[in-house]
Parts: C-alpha cells; sequence; structure tokens
C-alpha cells in the first residue's frame, strides 16, 4: 500500500501547522476576508462554516495559493502555498473533469507531479478502489453521473497521497445518497492520516464531519472552536444565531 | 432553348464518362489539388493551432495587433495574397533565388498565408471559451501554463477540426491565388479550379463540369466531416 517515492516525498514536508496572520483579500475596494487569525494543528477534519458570502471559499482558496493575499501572511508550516506543491490538493465544488476515460484523468494529474511512471499503475488502482471506481476505469469521465464525478474528483486529490485536501462544499451539488458517499470518503481519508480542510454551510454535514470547526461571517473569523463545544455552546452570538437557523446569507 | 438544354444534358453524360472512366487527365488534376491543399492544411495547422492557442492564452505586448491582424486577415481576398506571394517569390522579389514561382510549392505557400488566420482565429475563440471552464482547475491540479495550453488544445480537438475542415474547404475551392503564383500550367501546377476556369473559357464544358462536380463532391464531403467534428464535440460536451 505504501507508494516508496511519494510517500518519501511527502516525508519530507511537515504541512502543519496552518498559521494565517491578520490575512486580508480586497477586491475592487472591497474587504472579503480581513483581520484573519487563525491556527490549525490537528492532523483531522476542520469545517469552515458560515453563511454564503462568508468568504469561505476565499479562505480555501488562499490556502492553496490561489489568492494574492492584500495583506497579513498564510503559510504551511514554512511553506507559502503554490498549486504546484503535491502534498496538497485542491477539491471544487464542480469538478471539471477532463474528456477521456477514468483512469486518464488520474494519469493526468501524476504526470503534472514527476511521478516514476511505474507507480502509477499502483497509485491510481488504489485511488479508484478506494473511490469505488474500479468498475468505471475506462469509461469517459464526462459521462459519469454527479456522484461519481465527485468521486473522481476525490481519487483525482488521492491518487497523489497528499498530506492535506482542501475541499470547497464538496457535496453542494449533491443528491442525498452521493453526499453520503463523499462523507465517507472523507472520513476514510482522514482516518489514514490525511489533513482535512472543507468548507460547507450544511450544518448536518458539520455536525456528522467536523473536528473543529471555523466559523466566518462577512469575511471574518467569529471563532475557532472544537466541534463539539461549538454546537453545544457557541461563544458568539452570531454562531448561536446560526445554529438557530436565523443567520442567513450575508445578513 | 431546347436546344441549349440538349448541350447540358450531353454535357453531363459526358462530365460523368470522364469521371467514371477515371480520366487520366481529370485524375491527374485532382491528384494536384488536394497535395496542394492538404499539404497547405497541414502546414497552417502546425502553425494556427499553436498560434491560436498563445494568444488565447498568454498575455504580452502586441498580442491585440495581431488579434485584430489575424481577424482582418480571415477575409484576405484570394488574389491579393496570390499577388503578394508572387511579388516574393519573383526573380527579382526577395526568395526569388529559390526559384519556387509556378510550382506547386507556391501554391502550397500561398493558400498557407490564406488559410493560417482562419485556423488560428478559430483556434483563438476555442481555447478562449474552453479556458473559461477549464483554467481554474487545471490550475489547481498545479498544471503550469506551457501544460494547460496542450491540455486544452487536446481537450477542445473536436471543435478546431471544425476551423481546420473550413481552412481546407476554402484553400480547395479557391482560384485567384493559385492562379497568379501557380500560373495553371498542365501538367505541371493546374489544379481543379484553374482548369475549370480555363476550359469553361475554351469551351471544353466537359471537362470543366466533371471537375465542378468533383469540386462540390469534395466539399459536400468536407461539410459533413465538419457537421460530425461539431457533433463528436457536442456529445463530448454534453
Amino acid at each position: 500500500m505504501l507508494h516508496t517515492n511519494i510517500i518519501a516525498n511527502m516525508n519530507e514536508v511537515n504541512a502543519l501547522p496552518l498559521q494565517v496572520n491578520n490575512l486580508q483579500i480586497t477586491k475592487n475596494g472591497n474587504a472579503l476576508l480581513s483581520d484573519v487569525m487563525l491556527s490549525i494543528e490537528s492532523n483531522d477534519v476542520t469545517v469552515i462554516l458560515g453563511p454564503n458570502g462568508a468568504g469561505k471559499s476565499l479562505l480555501l482558496r488562499s490556502a492553496h495559493g490561489l489568492e494574492t493575499l492584500s495583506k497579513g501572511s498564510l503559510q504551511w508550516n514554512t511553506h507559502t502555498p503554490q498549486p504546484q506543491h503535491s502534498w496538497r490538493a485542491y477539491i471544487f465544488q464542480k469538478p471539471v473533469l477532463l474528456r477521456r476515460s477514468v483512469r486518464a484523468n488520474l494519469e493526468y494529474v501524476l504526470s503534472l507531479h514527476n511521478i516514476n511512471k511505474a507507480e502509477y499503475t499502483s497509485l491510481i488502482d488504489t485511488a479508484l478502489e478506494h473511490t469505488g471506481l474500479s468498475q468505471l476505469a475506462d469509461r469517459n469521465a464526462r459521462v459519469l453521473s454527479g456522484g461519481e464525478q465527485q468521486r473522481l474528483n476525490i481519487a483525482r486529490a488521492w491518487v497523489l497521497q497528499p498530506k492535506v485536501i482542501l475541499l470547497d462544499e464538496p457535496t453542494a451539488e449533491l443528491d442525498p445518497n452521493g453526499t453520503a458517499a463523499i462523507e465517507r470518503l472523507i472520513k476514510t481519508i482522514a482516518q489514514q492520516g490525511t489533513k482535512i480542510i472543507m468548507s460547507t454551510h450544511d450544518l448536518g454535514q458539520a455536525h456528522r464531519l467536523a473536528n473543529d470547526i471555523v466559523f466566518l461571517h462577512q469575511g471574518k473569523l467569529v471563532e475557532h472552536t472544537p466541534a463539539k463545544s461549538f454546537f453545544e455552546q457557541p461563544q458568539s452570538k452570531m454562531a448561536q444565531d446560526f445554529i438557530a437557523g436565523k443567520l442567513l446569507n450575508g445578513d | 432553348m431546347v436546344l441549349v438544354l440538349n448541350d447540358f444534358s450531353h454535357a453531363f453524360s459526358k462530365a460523368f464518362q470522364l469521371i467514371f472512366q477515371l480520366d487520366p487527365a481529370l485524375i491527374e488534376i485532382i491528384g494536384l489539388s488536394l497535395r496542394v491543399s492538404i499539404t497547405a492544411v497541414f502546414i497552417a495547422s502546425l502553425i494556427g493551432l499553436p498560434l491560436g492557442a498563445a494568444l488565447a492564452l498568454y498575455k504580452f505586448h502586441g498580442r491585440g495587433i495581431i488579434v485584430a491582424l489575424l481577424n482582418a486577415f480571415m477575409g484576405l481576398p484570394p488574389v491579393v495574397v496570390g499577388l503578394v506571394v508572387y511579388l516574393l517569390l519573383s526573380r527579382s522579389g526577395p526568395l526569388g533565388v529559390l526559384g519556387l514561382l509556378f510550382t506547386p510549392t507556391a501554391m502550397i505557400i500561398a493558400q498557407v498565408c490564406l488559410i493560417t488566420p482562419i485556423i488560428a482565429a478559430l483556434t483563438r475563440q476555442t481555447i478562449l471559451d474552453a479556458n473559461v471552464e477549464y483554467h481554474e482547475q487545471l490550475r489547481a491540479l498545479g498544471a503550469k501554463a506551457s501544460r494547460m495550453m496542450k491540455t486544452l488544445l487536446w481537450e477542445t480537438r473536436f471543435s478546431l477540426m471544425t476551423g481546420v475542415f473550413a481552412g481546407f474547404g476554402r484553400a480547395i475551392a479557391e482560384v485567384g491565388a493559385v492562379l497568379i503564383v501557380g500560373g495553371n500550367i498542365n501538367h505541371a501546377t493546374r489544379v481543379m479550379t484553374t482548369a475549370i476556369a480555363l476550359e469553361t473559357r475554351k469551351g471544353d464544358i466537359e471537362l470543366a463540369l466533371a471537375l465542378g462536380i468533383i469540386l462540390i463532391t469534395i466539399s459536400l464531403i468536407v461539410t459533413s466531416l465538419v457537421m460530425s467534428a461539431k457533433h463528436a464535440a457536442y456529445q463530448y460536451h454534453s
């Protein structure tokens, strides 16, 4: 199960802690994220929670090096994130799959990261097996169902056996069955030692998956607390309102 | 009137005879036409596909001007292209030493000039559209710019084929440029369109008509290839 050259690579990288210091992102004069101070150390599932427009995606994107910071800093241990890092993967809400087979979609990702060709088959087979896509390996990725596409999206991240996977509302477009499958996958990945940071606006999902909650509202960090205490005794008024279902989109 | 109709149907039956007998003169002309235009499309694609993709994906000084020129050149009058290539290749021209004027190579050069802008401009638009969908995803996966360009060209291959076939359609049907730089020399540079023009003028309607029928058939085949490429692209997109 262990793939020596990648694992060797991975072992050199210490991704955690994630340190966010005074992060600010301003676009067209609007501060979309401001004064975010955050430190994530535990190697399990962190859920970024908040209503639409809270800045969840922006924070995740920043953690993958997809945004230019207006102020402050964001670092994985000593590393400033760049999308090219193979120890970290990013999953979009809606996957854009390549017009080729399921297997070829995974080969493509490996080919972007200088991975020894001899490793391809075993890495891909492992990822397919974990995501339940082995039977569909030769199917054109674009004809898969929504749930299968999102599983392939996750396989595409997992195939690199990264230290960290970032997921932006991974189940927002799925039905309950598809959602359950993705949640099971996320749990499995986390159990195998990959750090998960995901955003959602679904309280139930946060409840089911989160070890700790980062609660954002209007571009500001409201609280970062263990999931248990967040749901039982939220510290802030806004988190209380959100849990009670009173906090609607950006109000 | 009756007489004219008779002439017409006579010409038609003679034309079909030439086609079905595989008349050597006819075959020679068709062969050269296809050779010149297919080579021209191949070279124009080698230039136009990466050029169009680069114009869609890379920002650099003068890009706007190149794009504007490209779009303007899409509708270049073939005779003007012929004239310019003629001047370049003529004995006193800058490339005169190569001795290419009135050879099939000159005709290929002229057709490449005609259709490269078409292929490049259509490629640019296709890649621009695809980039909207793919850019963020490919970037997040860790793809660098050059790899992104290759990936997008491959992902849009069916749409791009439409542009390539459109280029071929224009090349094979064009008279002005090949006439000027080729000279319509028998057994050397005579292609379908120039032969039709000549034979009609000479009154040899049968050969002209036979060539016309072949040319239309080729156009129909190309059009249906374009349509099936579009269909394949659509199926792949949905």
